[in-house]
């Protein structure tokens, strides 16, 4: 084959969700991965021979419409039914634990108050989560369709009611911190909700306007955005994704690094041609649909000379520093945390919101935090696969590492921080360090070096107000076709934005197929 | 006991203000202020023989001139002085002036960055253009964006339109710079540290916020969104202090027949049948009138001064959870000579302007932080200014007075609360900061004045001493402004309203929150508007 | 700051020329540009424009912005910054360009000099440092200078300016093409001259080595002296230009960059420079709102008129009629064109209503007392100024 209709860089799940999607109408579709394997973020790692983790180590709001529209349970993966537990780790045993609509480990006024908060975050949640996946138009316009999706946003904005529109136009751009200490009394109460709205991020708890809009994101769809980890881990979804889109017709080609995106100009204008590979294969097609992140793609791949000088000003100045590091263990056995039958859920360390402030407060300044604050997870309960035989994985993200680390990122700097964070689990898990194997640390700029995203942040770049909807990853290449005919994004630097929902990938093939 | 149409509660300039309009209008008005002075935070006070401090505001940059004129301020004694611009201290040796002359400024701005220099142009072309929208807004009362009603639907349009006229492009940054932290929307500009540092010291001034928490570079427009004869961002100096302009809008009230009354603390807002009828006062008085017009915050006003059984649900939680928070402190200085900066050219027109001790983003972010833990810095960000340069009433002949305006200073300490002691030393933390930029300095002093948010609150009322009488954060302003619903100055308890800064437009001198009120309450009393549209230099 | 002075900020900088332009500037005329002190006018601006048409005259455009820009990368960054083909100009050569936003709308115009396959400068009115910056990312070879404080600069202009350059000593200028740069030995160093300039007459410029520009200053006026040289300040060279139809920042474009109000700032196109867009070249910024503004016409177009009468018509409005019912543009700039005895102006005229009847509506003061006039206006095609000698290789001789 010499010539597809749609050249996808990278297999993320994004990129593999738009990759089967555009096969499925009836495209030649070509995948091209730098990696070995499929997956991105997603994919299973080998940290140490017979334990594997993968970065992304949970699903929460993964779209139901996609499993269904690519027959994904066809392929071994099943919406999970069982949801992780998000648990808020306390020093003294006595956790805080959120599961299936419940709050337990509070007391009566924080249970009922959380229902309450549920209850409407939930409405908050349920009336943007249509938009999530769609295109979102630009505002310059003024298609009938266009208008169609600010009518139907401001209609379900409307349909709130008075009250809780009014408060929904309150809460949109609260701090973590100010929303919680409204509702809750419970400090671990407030770090456990809060997390959502701030994993991921360069936000902390009192960083206004960005983080509710991040939680209500997270709250889309079935789940609520309760966690999972699905039959064979995030790695089984991304399976099910790659069989999904080879069944439809795709070509998927690992270690197929695109080093340029083929431009050419002429009296119309540019066009994107094709792709060259890193080793000077030329392949063309009549679409280039990249799920690298805004920075790489432009940068890298499409070169500024193909660029307006204020549009490359637009990409460049995106805030794309990662904050999370990612702590993998190999374990002896099942780790035990103190006060916690079995380790089963997805595990806080935040005691206090102000911890997780100024754990924030550190990294600002290019520090690693003196008290990280983490999320952590042990997949192997789930799947049995990831490690050795009554033996297990610990995966934690970390926070906050920052991307660009004062005086540089060292072997020591790195085996620094990934000792305070086991130290801090420690805290909880007193038998930990003698159960461990070997340790695994990975920084932001570890991220950005083996997985190619810019920053190494998970979302491609900050899912901050700014940098949402119209404007992500900015007004003119939003609606994920660029200014380059031809090329269109998909990735994480598309709307919606990161976490591992094949959205943009969606999007991306609609607007396409348009 | 008379019977009077209105009650104002607090004589601070925007209920001033208020009150002025409502008696223009033909209303007996009473204002009822607790301490023995009027002007609540705009108040010149001499508290030393010979020196008046203008001890809490200080500087005046967003009275519209629209009700300076319509109110006849000039005619009051009230004149604005322009500032010739600022100092900024750098961590250092290093000084930024901001030149009044456009080319001076040009060539200061080059000695530190030929690229901000040029960047600088870009810069305050997309800052006027934001100013010019949000100025459009100011008074104008918001929309109630749930609300079917004609007029709100036909004042969302207006906005919609105003943004409209933008472009698509600029809208778009319009949104990046009302969500963004001031540090990292100014990145897009500057690359001098100083530079950034001092164009972003304007987005701390007054809020919990630091240079690095989105949404302050809100703050930053907020305070450099006024102007002083029609040049955008000017700020500037009321003639014998910022009493001056309370004592002119007093001028009209009086002149209107509106009547003031100090040393008459409220203690109860009188409410009957869900309606408000009146007041009592702290000595026990009891004052009736057709409307009650709290010019105090929200917290407070509802909190302190209502009872909650007298208010609809939910509304003392609201008023509860407003965010309110104390994180200013203010010095203020009687000297006995002319402080001599290090670093600073002996120029006459440059002690005409501010001293700015910006220091760096991180030396602002790092203040925040000791805030956020409940103390105040070592190393505070000083906004002063010395306004006996230029006003010869303030101070005597050759002696000056300088007020120091201190972000950080936490409303409540981690270590416990405020004593005269701990007030000491932060005040002692600002004269050695100041001292490391003038030696000398603490030579010069012959009095000075300490307040901290507990001082504030304590006397002028403003709770934990915030300065615009509630957060200027999104949740809080414009139709959320104090509360949503509750945006257009009509509060939840019938003939009720609110005049103060915790309603739109929020804090500074502004007297439009005191106008815009007033103009919702002769609507609703059916008498003719007396309260003048606002106008724009040809913008 | 160690100075004595303490108003040292504040004060203007001077010019390398400035010792001898003070003695010449009796009148004290002194504005501003780019920071830098500098006339008015030096003695007369009529005199002084004069000079430019009739004999020759000096023009210190010192204050001008001079960007060196360098390196492996500097054609292609370059070529992606402004409308023309950068890949088309001649080592050696001069062209005038203009750059744009994304938008389309021009920041700024200006001049590139060629000076090697890797070497270029760029001359333009204002600061363009912060948009150089933002166009130079990406590039991997290519460094761009702030050369202006470093290099000074000389336009000589008018009749006698070829003349006065033989005199100097400077063989084989005559035989420089407009547009061409040629390099003669001074004093040990190299004397740049470009046959350019800005009042549409015959004319140089003049590029030295700061250090040196006294000298060069001397020998000029030296040779000239018997040619007629005089300096002259920004009023002759405003009425100069007009006469060119050359534009102006702040007259009749608003740079982009520092333009407030939505549109109120144009695009090549309306300034009738659409010959400088070449859309046959690589990828440049602006080129999509480009060539959607050239398919779907320019809103405005710059318009040279001949305005009856001798009144002239600055800030007049422009209508389709005697009866001012309709305003169709207003004037940029305008006078009375002491060369053709002419009533000239530009003007932005809305591009649907060019090929109709203009009047301009002009307001005048007669001894204190306020008039108005309505009058034709006569569309021109051709510069009111376009001497024969300006274009002539080699130029005669006066």
């Amino acid at each position: 084959m010499d010539h597809y209709d749609s050249i996808i860089i990278g297999a993320g799940h994004n990129g593999l969700v738009a990759a089967a999607y555009l096969a499925r109408s009836g495209q030649q579709v070509l995948l091209l991965e730098a990696a070995d394997v499929c997956g991105g973020l997603g994919r299973k790692r080998e940290f140490h021979p017979g334990f594997q983790g993968s970065v992304a180590h949970s699903v929460s709001h993964f779209s139901s419409k996609i499993a269904n529209d690519l027959s994904l349970s066809s392929f071994g993966y099943e919406s999970p039914t069982n949801s992780l537990a998000t648990v808020g780790l306390s020093s003294d045993g006595q956790h805080t634990v959120v599961k299936d609509g419940r709050v337990e480990g509070v007391g009566e006024k924080d249970a009922a108050a959380y229902q309450e908060y549920r209850r409407q975050m939930r409405r908050f949640a349920d009336a943007l989560s249509p938009f999530w996946l769609k295109t979102i138009p630009r505002i310059g316009s003024a298609g009938m369709s266009d208008l169609m999706t600010f009518g139907h946003l401001g209609l379900n904005i409307r349909k709130l009611g008075k009250k809780d529109m009014r408060e929904f136009m309150r809460i949109a751009t609260l701090p973590v911190r100010d929303l919680m200490d409204e509702n809750f009394e419970n400090d671990i109460l407030k770090t456990t909700l809060g997390w959502d709205g701030l994993i991921g991020s360069k936000l902390a708890p009192r960083s206004p306007n960005s983080a509710v809009l991040a939680m209500l994101y997270r709250m889309a769809g079935e789940s609520e955005g309760t966690h999972a980890i699905p039959a064979g881990g995030v790695a089984g979804l991304i399976d099910a994704l790659c069989q999904s889109a080879k069944a439809s017709g795709a070509e998927i080609r690992h270690s197929a690094a695109v080093s340029r995106i083929l431009i050419e100009g002429g009296a119309d204008g540019l066009v994107a041609t094709g792709v060259q590979l890193a080793d000077g294969q030329k392949i063309m097609a009549s679409r280039v649909v990249s799920s690298a992140d805004p920075k790489s793609t432009f940068f890298n791949l499409v070169g500024v000379e193909h660029l307006d000088i204020g549009f490359t000003n637009r990409i460049r100045r995106l805030r794309c520093d990662g904050y999370v590091g990612k702590l993998h263990l190999a374990l002896n056995g099942a780790p035990e945390f103190a006060g916690l039958d079995k380790a089963d859920g997805r595990m806080i360390i935040a005691p206090k919101l102000d911890a997780i402030e100024f754990a924030y407060d550190d990294a600002k300044y290019g520090e690693c935090s003196r008290n990280p604050v983490m999320e952590i997870v042990v997949p192997s309960l789930h799947d049995a696969s990831l490690a050795p035989e009554n033996q297990h994985v610990l995966s934690a993200h970390v926070m906050y590492v920052p991307h660009k680390l004062q005086g540089g990122w060292t072997d020591a700097a790195r085996v620094a921080i990934g000792d305070r964070a086991i130290e801090t689990i420690a805290q909880y898990a007193p038998n930990i360090r003698a159960q461990i194997i070997h340790s695994e640390f990975l920084t932001p700029a570890d991220l950005e070096a083996d997985y190619g995203v810019t920053g190494g942040h998970w979302h491609h770049t900050e899912m901050a107000v700014d940098q949402m909807l119209m404007m992500r990853p900015t007004y003119e290449a939003a609606q994920y076709g660029t200014p380059v005919p031809g090329l269109y994004l998909c990735g994480a630097g598309s709307h919606p934005g990161g976490d591992i929902t094949g959205n943009a990938g969606h999007n991306a093939a609609q607007e396409i197929l348009r | 006991m008379s019977n009077y149409d209105a009650i104002i509660i607090g004589a601070g300039h925007n209920g001033l203000t208020n009150a002025a309009y409502l008696a223009k209008a033909g209303l007996n008005v009473v204002v009822v202020e607790k301490n023995e002075y009027i002007g609540g935070a705009a108040v010149t006070r001499e508290l030393q023989e010979g020196w008046k401090y203008s001890n809490c505001s200080y500087v005046c940059s967003m009275m519209r001139q629209a009700i300076h004129r319509d109110l006849d301020l000039a005619k009051h004694g009230l004149i604005l002085v322009p500032y010739l611009g600022n100092i900024n201290f750098g961590d250092g040796d290093e000084r930024l002036l901001s030149y009044h002359n456009e080319e001076a400024a040009h060539l200061e701005l080059k000695r530190h960055s030929p690229h901000d220099a040029d960047a600088m142009h870009r810069f305050q072309t997309d800052l006027t253009r934001y100013s010019q929208l949000i100025r459009k807004t100011l008074m104008r009362t918001p929309p109630d964006p749930t609300s079917f009603r004609p007029r709100d639907i036909m004042e969302l349009l207006y906005l919609a339109k105003q943004f409209w006229k933008l472009g698509e492009k600029e809208l778009y940054e319009y949104v990046r710079f009302f969500t963004m932290s001031a540090a990292e929307y100014l990145e897009d500009y500057f690359e001098n540290d100083l530079i950034k540092a001092a164009m972003a010291s304007p987005g701390i001034i007054g809020t919990a916020l630091g240079v690095y928490s989105p949404g302050s570079s809100y703050i930053l427009l907020h305070h450099v969104m006024g102007d002083v004869d029609g040049s955008i961002g000017a700020w500037g100096l009321a003639r014998g202090g910022m009493g001056a302009i309370s004592n002119a809008i007093a001028g009209a009230v009086n002149e209107f027949g509106g009547e003031i009354r100090t040393n008459s603390g409220v203690q109860k807002i009188l409410v009957e049948n869900r309606k408000a009828v009146g007041v009592v006062l702290e000595n026990g008085d009891e004052i009736r009138a057709r409307i009650v017009v709290s010019n105090l915050d929200a917290k407070r006003t509802f909190t302190r001064i209502m009872d909650k059984n007298d208010l609809p649900d939910g509304i003392y939680d609201k008023a509860k959870n407003f965010k309110i928070r104390g994180s200013s402190g203010k010095v203020n200085i009687a000297l006995s000579g002319m402080p001599k900066f290090t670093g600073v050219p002996e120029n006459r027109y440059v002690a005409r302007g501010g001293q700015v001790f910006t220091g760096s983003l991180e030396t602002m972010e790092r203040a925040y932080d000791c805030w956020k833990h409940g103390r105040w810095s070592d190393d505070p960000f000083i906004e002063s200014v010395i306004p006996s340069a230029w006003d010869p009433t303030v101070a005597p002949p050759g002696q000056h007075w300088m007020s120091n305006f201190v972000q950080y200073c936490p409303a409540e300490l981690s270590d416990g609360p405020w004593t005269p002691e701990k007030r000491d030393q932060f005040g002692e933390s600002v004269i050695k900061k100041i001292e490391g930029y003038s030696p000398g300095f603490r030579d010069l002093i012959v009095h000075m004045e300490v307040r901290t948010p507990y001082e504030i609150e304590k006397e002028i009322g403003l709770t934990e001493g915030n300065i615009f009488q509630g957060e200027l954060t999104i949740d809080q302003l414009f139709f959320n402004r104090p509360f949503p619903g509750y945006g257009q100055y009509r509060m939840p308890v019938k003939n009720m309203y609110m005049c103060g800064s915790s309603t739109h437009p929020g804090g500074g001198v502004s007297s439009v929150c005191g106008a815009n009120a007033a103009r919702e309450i002769l609507m609703d009393l059916r008498r003719t508007n007396t309260v003048p549209e606002d106008d724009f230099y040809d913008e | 700051m160690t100075t004595t002075d303490p108003y040292a900020g504040e004060r203007l900088k001077r010019t390398a020329f400035y010792a001898r332009a003070k003695e010449l500037n009796i009148r004290d005329a002194w504005a501003a540009w780019n920071g830098y002190k500098f006339a008015e006018y030096y003695y007369d601006a009529e005199y002084e424009y004069f000079c430019v048409r009739n004999t020759c005259a000096t023009y210190d455009i010192c204050p001008m912005q001079k960007y060196e820009i360098k390196g492996r990368d500097a054609e292609a960054m370059l070529n992606r910054m402004v409308t023309r083909d950068v890949k088309k100009i001649g080592l050696n050569r001069v062209a005038y360009c203009v750059w744009c936003t994304d938008e389309g709308r021009m920041i700024d115009d200006g001049t590139i000099f060629k000076l090697a396959d890797d070497r270029f400068m760029l001359t333009c009115g204002s600061p363009c440092t912060a948009w150089l910056e933002m166009s130079v990312f990406g590039f991997d070879d290519v460094t761009v200078t702030d050369v202006t404080d470093d290099i000074a600069a000389l336009s000589l202009q008018g009749p006698t300016s070829c003349a006065t350059l033989k005199k100097m000593g400077l063989q084989g200028i005559d035989t420089a093409k407009p547009f061409d740069i040629l390099y003669f030995p001074f004093q040990g160093d190299t004397l740049m001259v470009s046959r350019t300039g800005f009042t549409g007459d015959l004319g140089y410029e003049l590029w030295i080595k700061k250090d040196l520009a006294i000298e060069m200053w001397d020998e000029l006026y030296a040779a000239g002296d018997d040619y007629g040289i005089q300096p002259f300040g920004e009023a002759a060279t405003n009425m100069a230009r007009l006469e060119a139809a050359f534009i102006m920042p702040a007259m009749e474009f608003n740079e982009a960059l520092r333009t407030v109000n939505f549109e109120h700032d144009q695009t090549p196109f309306e300034l009738s420079l659409g010959w400088l867009v070449d859309f046959k070249k690589p990828h440049f910024s602006g080129r999509s709102a480009l060539l959607k503004e050239k398919q779907r016409g320019p809103k405005y177009t710059l318009t040279k008129l001949d305005i009856e009468g001798n009144r002239p018509a600055a800030g007049s409005y422009i209508y389709s009629s005697k009866l001012c019912t309709k305003e169709i543009g207003y004037v940029t700039s305008a006078m009375w064109s002491p060369s053709v005895k002419a009533n000239i102006a530009l003007a932005m005229i809305k591009t649907d209503y060019l090929e109709g009847n203009l009047w301009a509506e002009i307001y005048y003061e007669k001894e204190l007392r306020q008039y108005s006039r309505v009058a034709r206006c006569t569309r021109k095609t051709k510069p009111f100024w376009a001497p024969a000698r300006a274009r002539a290789t080699p130029p005669p001789d006066h």
